[in-house]
């Protein structure tokens, strides 16, 4: 047995190699959000503010100039079609093309914020567009998705986060 | 004539921030800059915001001197930032149970090796 011990560095490099390799697997712009677990940041934006959300729901960043926004928007759509609350923040955006945006592909948004010097993301720690969170009734932040919504993404975490 | 050679000779050194961006009070200036250095944009991973011409950066450098603006002291505009960004926004990651292995396993291996080797040579002798 005791010779066996010469074993033990080699068993020590191997497991933690492992586990440093696996962690080279994940994605470096999934930055967990402090937000989750507390209230909805004070925020105010032109046109929305943090009084103004009803939980559940969900608030979503977006920009016009955001191409994944634009992918992600059908999915917003279907979603406030099945009666899902959404706020919109249009981050970083100049109003008229926030508004274009909007006229064209269908407004899913209960109510708009636009927030064209980024004051307003810069409360929900935001990284980038887009950025979907997910409250609930008493308006806590119970879940954030960074980056474009996909089906798949609906089905296991919002709809889940949202109680449905 | 002081202040247009000390701008002179640091102007290399800002690359990233714009001069409109700097605050009138040369103290609160430099608590900024140093405060800076240790924030990390949060779109580059390993630049400070200080070092940063990405756009996030540039807002992260504004409301951290509308704090010290304020009144905040250092720690308040840190704080600020970590409650809205996370201890990512750190260069420098804080000490607590979290974070011991990261603080902590360099000096625990080199501990264990050196452990290691005075057996090893005890029992050669």
């Amino acid at each position: 047995m005791r010779r066996l011990l010469f074993l033990l560095p080699v068993a020590i490099f191997a497991a933690l190699a492992a586990w440093l390799y696996a962690g080279l697997g994940g994605d470096p712009a999934r930055i967990p959000s402090p937000l989750v677990g507390r209230p909805a940041p004070a925020f105010a934006a032109e046109g929305l503010a943090t009084a103004d959300l009803e939980g559940p729901a969900l608030v979503n960043i977006f920009a016009s100039w955001c191409v994944p926004c634009r992918a992600e928007h059908p999915l917003l759509t279907r979603l406030a079609a099945d009666g899902v609350a959404i706020y919109g923040i249009a981050y970083k955006d100049r109003p008229e093309a926030a508004h274009a945006f909007l006229a064209e592909l269908g407004n899913p948004y209960r109510k708009v914020g636009l927030d064209e010097d980024g004051r307003a993301g810069l409360e929900w720690g935001v990284t980038g567009v887009p950025e979907t969170f997910v409250l609930d009734g008493e308006s806590t932040v119970v879940f954030k998705h960074t980056g474009p919504l996909t089906p798949d993404a609906v089905r296991r975490d919002l709809l889940p986060a949202l109680g449905r | 004539m002081l202040a247009l050679l000390l701008g002179l000779l640091s102007a290399p050194a800002m690359a990233a921030l714009d001069a409109s961006e700097m605050l009138a009070d040369p103290a609160l200036e430099a608590r900024a800059r140093a405060l800076a250095r240790e924030l990390r944009c949060v779109v580059c991973q390993n630049q400070s915001i200080d070092d940063s011409a990405a756009d996030l950066a540039k807002d992260l450098r504004r409301s951290l001197r509308a704090r010290l603006l304020a009144g905040d002291s250092d720690e308040e505009a840190i704080a600020y930032l970590t409650h809205r960004y996370g201890d990512y926004v750190l260069l420098d990651p804080p000490l607590k149970p979290a974070t011991w292995a990261l603080w902590f396993a360099p000096a625990g291996f080199a501990a264990l090796a050196l452990l290691l080797a005075v057996r090893y040579f005890r029992r050669r002798e």
